[in-house]
């Protein structure tokens, strides 16, 4: 899933300056998952947000809804009723919602309340963890399942570095080492014959570096 | 691997020719002055056969290695310029490649390049577009096959001699010497290796190197460190990623009196070199003296390297 982590509530705050009646807008799908952008969030982000403003003695009037996904122009339709009559709308959404109600509300300014941080998974609840960059060239068939572009700190394919150390980065002993994972696991799967093949070249063209991707299914294009 | 030479590099020359090499290096300053490359070249000179110009080392931002090895052929001195992978594309890269060449360049050391974490613009955004194994296929396709990685046809190959490093001491240690392999097999024709001081364990990887026959592929030249004093030691043995200090080295060091803890850690590489030149497959020493240029003289003296072969 996508994650995403709450702004600091004092450029929240100043992006919403000059506004009096806002839509504080959650998300359904993968920040509700991971405890930032659902239904509790708004409610949390609303009261606070207008405790903030009611203290300065500058109300904000707030309206409060979640739709299933931003990310999905069918679901976006359902704040239409709500839009005109809000100067702004806050959304909790990851940076793609924020843009599709942006897209579809050319009028009204869309502000994020998240940083989207990264496409992972959770290790236990209200603990997330990177596992993958969307490169468009997955190699986890030759790493063992484990991703060094996601992983490894330099994203080296032909790891690791120098800096690996009781199998944990350079960076950081808090980070596992992403190839003393991927060598531990080649090993148990009898595979280390794969770590001493040369890895090509990266394609990052199939990566963002190629421009914006798209992905089309055209039996579906009708 | 013996005889063909490739390139006009002197270092190729004297490692083919079987005389074991010594090479120096030369971090190059945080300012636009040429100078204090000329004065440390003035220290190193004569004092090995080429000398390493770091690449932004870790990953602070410092004079390019192109401009200072440029400076350093001005004093009639063979540069060996470093790359790192950490802050160019392939297109930059290949473009650094050519440029260096044209300028007279005839090394290259091929590094992935600490992470901009250590340095004095964490904030950057990082590169590794390749690695520093293919950094290595990279300079020999276009040395080799006169191509760039397109497959376009390079107008002048550049000649370089092509190293790469290599960390013995790093985990997972399983994978060290296939991990060496690895690098010959990109194209490394020669090997500086991480600072020793675990020569026990320097000495399991030379064995697993040697057993599988890598030494009869590329020139390993062993990295060696002077300590300045106890609190360096220390510093490498518990601040630098992949550095194996013993901690009898340590303690040496630290029962040491201060005033003569240099004479010490010169001691102590003077005697790495030595059991160096005896384990089989090395074929010369890498010393590098972090900001103690002055020393490497006297380390060669002592260590019987001097003079060096003119080529």
């Amino acid at each position: 899933m996508v994650i995403g982590e709450r702004k600091p509530f004092e450029e929240i705050l100043k992006t919403l300056e000059g506004h009096k009646k806002i839509l504080v807008l959650g998300c359904g799908g993968c920040v509700t998952v991971c405890l930032t952008g659902g239904d509790d969030a708004v409610r949390v982000l609303s009261s606070q947000l207008k405790m903030s403003r009611d203290k300065d003695g500058n109300p904000l009037e707030i309206i409060e809804k979640t739709v299933e996904r931003q990310c999905d122009p069918e679901y976006v339709e359902e704040i239409h009723d709500i839009v005109p009559d809000v100067e702004a709308v806050l959304s909790l959404a990851c940076g793609a919602g924020v843009q599709y109600v942006a897209e579809r509300y050319a009028k009204t300014p869309a502000y994020p309340a998240l940083d989207t941080t990264f496409v992972g998974g959770s290790v236990k609840e209200g603990y997330y963890v990177e596992r993958c960059q969307t490169c468009g060239q997955c190699k986890l068939a030759y790493t063992g399942g484990i991703c060094p572009i996601a992983r490894c700190s330099k994203s080296l394919l032909n790891g690791p570095c120098g800096g690996s150390t009781g199998g944990k980065c350079e960076i950081s002993p808090e980070v596992d080492c992403a190839w003393q994972l991927i060598i531990d696991r080649l090993r148990y799967l009898d595979q280390m014959d794969r770590y001493e093949e040369l890895a090509d070249i990266a394609d990052w063209s199939k990566n963002r570096d190629g421009g914006p991707r798209k992905m089309i299914r055209e039996d579906f294009q009708r | 691997m013996s005889g063909d030479v490739k390139t006009d590099s002197g270092l190729e020359k004297i490692l083919r020719s079987g005389q074991f090499a010594v090479t120096g290096e030369c971090g190059p300053p945080r300012g636009a002055d040429p100078d204090v490359i000329r004065e440390k070249c003035k220290l190193l000179k004569g004092k090995a056969d080429a000398f390493n110009i770091t690449d932004n080392q870790t990953s602070v931002v410092r004079m390019s290695s192109i401009a200072s090895a440029v400076i350093m052929m001005q004093e009639g001195m063979e540069p060996v310029m470093q790359m790192v992978c950490r802050d160019r594309n392939r297109i930059a890269i290949q473009s650094d490649i050519l440029g260096g060449a044209a300028l007279g360049v005839k090394n290259m050391l091929c590094l992935s390049g600490d992470h901009q974490k250590f340095g004095d613009h964490p904030q950057a955004k990082n590169v590794f577009d390749l690695d520093s194994m293919q950094l290595i296929q990279t300079v020999r396709l276009m040395r080799d096959e006169g191509k760039f990685l397109s497959g376009e046809e390079i107008k002048k190959a550049p000649k370089l001699f092509v190293g790469a490093a290599e960390n013995p001491f790093a985990d997972p240690f399983e994978i060290r010497a296939p991990r060496l392999a690895k690098k010959v097999k990109a194209g490394a024709e020669f090997i500086q290796t991480q600072c020793i001081f675990n020569m026990k364990r320097f000495r399991q990887w030379m064995k697993d190197v040697v057993d599988r026959g890598l030494h009869e592929k590329v020139f390993i030249l062993g990295g060696v460190t002077p300590f300045k004093s106890f609190g360096m030691a220390r510093y490498m043995a518990k601040n630098v990623p992949g550095m194996d200090v013993p901690d009898e080295l340590l303690a040496r060091m630290k029962d040491t009196p201060k005033e003569k803890q240099a004479e010490e850690g010169i001691k102590i590489a003077v005697e790495t070199i030595q059991e160096l030149k005896e384990i089989k497959g090395i074929a010369g020493v890498h010393i590098m003296a972090i900001e103690w240029e002055e020393k490497v003289g006297e380390i060669a003296e002592k260590a019987g390297l001097l003079p060096r072969p003119s080529v």
